[in-house]
């Protein structure tokens, strides 16, 4: 980990995916710091809510890519993002999106960040037959 | 057609509800029963764009569900009902125009006054003694988070098989 890459989001999901895919972005970009992991592990609706709004207030940061779409962990950053204003939250998280994402100036707004990641990950989705 | 499922599951509507459940059951709508979210437009909108276009979500309160069950258990599509805590379904149980068979706890997690009895499943005494007054009114109750998982009996899951 490069200690002087700062938090820039938190990946938020089911099971292990949040810490495997903040690994793997670790692995191949070495700016994994950039990513706060959190599962939803044991955790009930209220949780993992009050969960997300700890980490966002520990690190400062305004972002959170979540798994899936009807997930729990995006129902409560969603709630989250009622009552955050500024708060960022991108749905459908890939590791294609997040290496874009760190790799994305820190100074760029997070508006523009996120935006360059979901592209980056819809683009990298395909299905190859031979 | 029947109501396929109800279910106790504090997180509400999500991952395992809508996927782990809805495709294998091929569900058409849920039923979400929950005083609070049955008077939240912002919770209704936000859980319903949490389901897939083939599915539809319907908002009640626990006394609306009671009096409305009926409606429900005769739509053509396969349904599940859905409350966050023991209490609202045993209220439903207790209350509803057609008798519950069958009640699924899928998910209770961990709160400090909560004792741990499987991975999924966290109950106080008040909870406990819910579920058994579930069972006393002919409720046939049972603990399993996804339908690929095994079914524990309310024996099984007051014991705490912690699986």
């Amino acid at each position: 980990m490069d200690p002087d890459v700062a938090p820039r989001a938190i990946v938020a999901g089911h099971g292990a995916l949040p810490g495997g895919l903040v690994s793997a972005v670790e692995q191949i970009t070495g700016r994994g710091n950039a990513l706060i992991p959190f599962s939803n592990v044991g955790l009930g609706r209220a949780e993992i809510e009050s969960g997300l709004r700890d980490l966002l207030a520990l690190h400062g940061v305004n972002v959170v890519f979540t798994d899936l779409p009807g997930g729990s962990a995006t129902f409560a950053a969603r709630r989250v993002q009622h009552d955050t204003p500024g708060l960022i939250v991108v749905t459908g998280v890939s590791l294609a999106a997040l290496m874009d994402f760190v790799f994305c100036d820190a100074e760029m707004p997070a508006g523009e960040s996120t935006a360059r990641a979901v592209e980056k990950g819809r683009a990298a989705i395909a299905s190859v037959a031979i | 057609m029947p109501i396929a499922l109800y279910r106790i599951d504090d997180r509400l509507i999500h991952g395992q509800v809508v996927v782990g459940w809805g495709q294998p059951l091929d569900l058409g709508f849920i039923l979400l029963v929950d005083d609070a979210v049955a008077e939240s437009d912002w919770e209704q909108e936000l859980y319903r764009l949490g389901v897939p276009p083939s599915m539809d979500v319907y908002f009640a309160s626990t006394s609306e569900a009671a009096r409305e069950i009926a409606k429900y258990a005769s739509d053509r599509r396969t349904g599940m009902v859905l409350t966050g805590t023991v209490e609202a379904m045993l209220q439903l149980a207790r209350t509803a125009v057609l008798p519950i068979k069958a009640v699924n706890v899928g998910g209770i997690h961990h709160r400090e006054d909560r004792t741990q009895k499987m991975r999924y499943v966290f109950l106080t005494k008040g909870e406990e003694q819910d579920l058994r007054s579930m069972a006393e009114l002919g409720v046939v109750v049972t603990a399993q988070d996804v339908p690929s998982a095994p079914s524990h009996s309310l024996e099984e899951l007051l014991l705490g098989c912690m699986t």
